[in-house]
């Protein structure tokens, strides 16, 4: 056998297996998906006669847009609130901590919320804003308040929230990692030159970490938008995000073409998040040279 | 870091305030988002050992009753099994497909490489909703019975790529001349893997697969579409709280907090051990 013959038999020895595998079960699923989008729904069935309806629905009824637009302002919350969460904490860990060691045991205390189950980490928020639960029960205690308040749970504040507790390790991971890599001489040059504190931070540190701020809003944008879990752990009347509209067109209403629509349009927020970060990402790397 | 240091030690020179408002308010803000972290998970911890069946201060009585009572909950511990069996086998899946995808990717040039390495990842890339509503219509349209195998298959197939990623991240630090010495040795392709690449890829594939396998035991939105009659543990607790709260579920979760955090950072020292020891990247 000459080499290139051996090469071309090896790389099918390998991968064949593994091609059929991610055929099968990933991209006929994710083509199915997409080619149902365009069938008929003949209830309780659907028909394979194509046509645009599924999707002129969606734009045809406001009701749709309400959906979307609210489920993308929630995620554009949780993105800001897990923001504001993260960088000081960030920052703290990236240039305070002068200790590698207790550096890297707070990194890790960071992000290991991340391993306790999703689910008991909203559950968990059920019984904190519950009219029961320990928020009212603590106001009470010092008197703030006279009886239970229902107006912490069931509402949008609970949703935003409970999804950026549960996404900020996903904020701090990659801003912490862009911090770590600004050389500290750049900061002192600035300080040197006669910059203040917050001129520095504005000018230096800030442009410096945006390809961090954008993965980071990449990952809480895109894991609050497709999230139908904690809407309905929480969310109470305002859980009706695009997720689980999705959710409930494959469940209950069993209109699988309009739920094949909405998640191709669902595909389509969260792949424009990506490449748009990606974009903006590689624009500011060419204009900082 | 070396901010600081330099901060340190020029600070005598510097005239420097002797109370940095800065820094300190820096340091609370942190230490508060670090406590916003964590309450939350020290209250489940707290109140599964609280007697009152509510979820409410102040604390009662101190009591392991919660424990007991749902360790000797049978639909709990089935969904436990369930979770065990369930994930033990999208590893194996992991494995068995992660491996060769990743050696195939490091070390071959084909068409539409670029496209398939995106693919391969979309799973954890894509809210998990979608990945599970369109295997769901898969296995719907081929007349396949919903069941714990078909939850397998979707958390094979969603959780391979973190077996693609880290084993590919540690073949690119990997030397390929000692497999060209290997072979020319006369060691025939499957020794040579067996003996050459598998000790140097050992750390990150069981690495890994313990992240694998605890993202499988906390997997919703692809089990919530794929599953049938037997239930895994989320889809357990799920149905448990939509109901309401019970302290049951706190204690539970109390465990599983435990086993996963032992778990990850068993993973993680496994893995970053490796790393230190590996050196630089190689391409």
């Amino acid at each position: 056998m000459n080499n290139r013959l051996r090469r071309v038999v090896g790389f099918w020895a390998l991968f064949s297996g593994p091609a059929l595998w991610w055929g099968l079960v990933l991209l006929v699923p994710y083509l199915m998906m997409l080619a149902i989008s365009f069938y008929t729904q003949q209830f309780p069935f659907h028909v394979p006669d194509f046509q645009l309806g599924n999707y002129l629905t969606l734009i045809g009824d406001s009701q749709y847009y309400g959906v979307l637009g609210r489920s993308v302002k929630v995620a554009l919350l949780v993105s800001v609130a897990a923001f504001c969460l993260s960088y000081p904490l960030a920052y703290f860990l990236a240039f305070k901590v002068q200790s590698s060691r207790l550096r890297m045991f707070l990194y890790i205390a960071t992000i290991v919320p991340l391993w306790v189950s999703y689910l008991l980490r909203a559950y968990t928020w059920k019984t904190i804003l519950g009219s029961e639960g320990i928020l009212n029960s603590f106001l009470m205690w010092l008197g703030i308040i006279n009886e239970p308040s229902t107006i912490f749970l069931y509402n949008e504040f609970a949703m935003v929230i409970t999804m950026a507790y549960i996404f900020t390790p996903f904020m701090v991971m990659p801003i912490y990692a862009s911090l770590e890599k600004i050389p500290p001489s750049l900061m002192e040059a600035s300080k040197d030159l006669g910059a203040g504190r917050w001129r520095t931070f504005i000018k230096i540190t800030l442009p410096l970490t945006m390809p961090g701020i954008l993965a980071g809003f990449t990952f809480t944008f895109g894991l609050s938008v497709g999230d139908f879990i904690s809407p309905i752990l929480v969310g109470g009347p305002y859980s009706n995000m695009i997720a689980n509209v999705v959710a409930t067109q494959f469940g209950i209403s069993m209109n699988w073409p309009l739920g094949s629509a909405l998640s191709v349009v669902l595909l389509f927020i969260v792949l424009g998040i990506i490449t748009a970060s990606d974009k903006l990402e590689r624009v500011g790397r060419l204009n900082m040279g | 870091m070396a901010v600081l240091t330099a901060e340190g030690t020029t600070g005598a020179t510097r005239r420097r305030r002797p109370f940095d408002i800065s820094n300190s308010t820096l340091a609370v803000a942190a230490a508060c988002v670090l406590a916003f972290l964590y309450v939350p998970i020290a209250t489940l911890m707290v109140f599964s050992f609280n007697s009152n069946p509510v979820t409410k201060l102040p604390l009662t009585e101190f009591t392991f009753a919660w424990y007991e009572k749902a360790l000797s909950n049978p639909d709990l511990m089935a969904a436990v099994w369930n979770s065990v069996v369930v994930g033990l086998c999208a590893v194996c899946i992991c494995i068995a497909i992660g491996v060769p995808t990743a050696l195939a990717l490091d070390r071959y040039n084909f068409p539409g490489k670029t496209v398939f390495r995106r693919l391969v990842i979309l799973p954890i890339t894509l809210p998990g909703l979608i990945t599970g509503v369109s295997m769901l219509t898969m296995f719907r349209s081929a007349g396949i019975e919903l069941s714990l195998l078909t939850v397998i298959i979707g958390h094979g197939t969603a959780l391979t790529a973190i077996v693609v990623t880290n084993v590919f991240a540690r073949l690119q630090r990997f030397d390929r001349r000692i497999e060209e010495a290997s072979a020319d040795l006369g060691a025939r392709p499957l020794q040579t893997f067996w003996y050459v690449t598998l000790p140097n890829i050992k750390s990150a594939l069981i690495g890994s697969s313990l992240i694998s396998f605890t993202l499988s035991f906390d997997e919703i939105p692809v089990t919530f579409f794929l599953t049938g009659r037997d239930n895994t543990l989320p889809m357990y607790i799920w149905s448990v709280i939509r109901r309401g709260i019970t302290p049951e579920i706190n204690a539970i979760g109390t465990i599983i907090v435990g086993i996963s955090i032992i778990l990850i950072l068993v993973s993680v020292f496994i893995m970053h051990e490796d790393n230190q020891r590996a050196g630089p990247v190689r391409k």
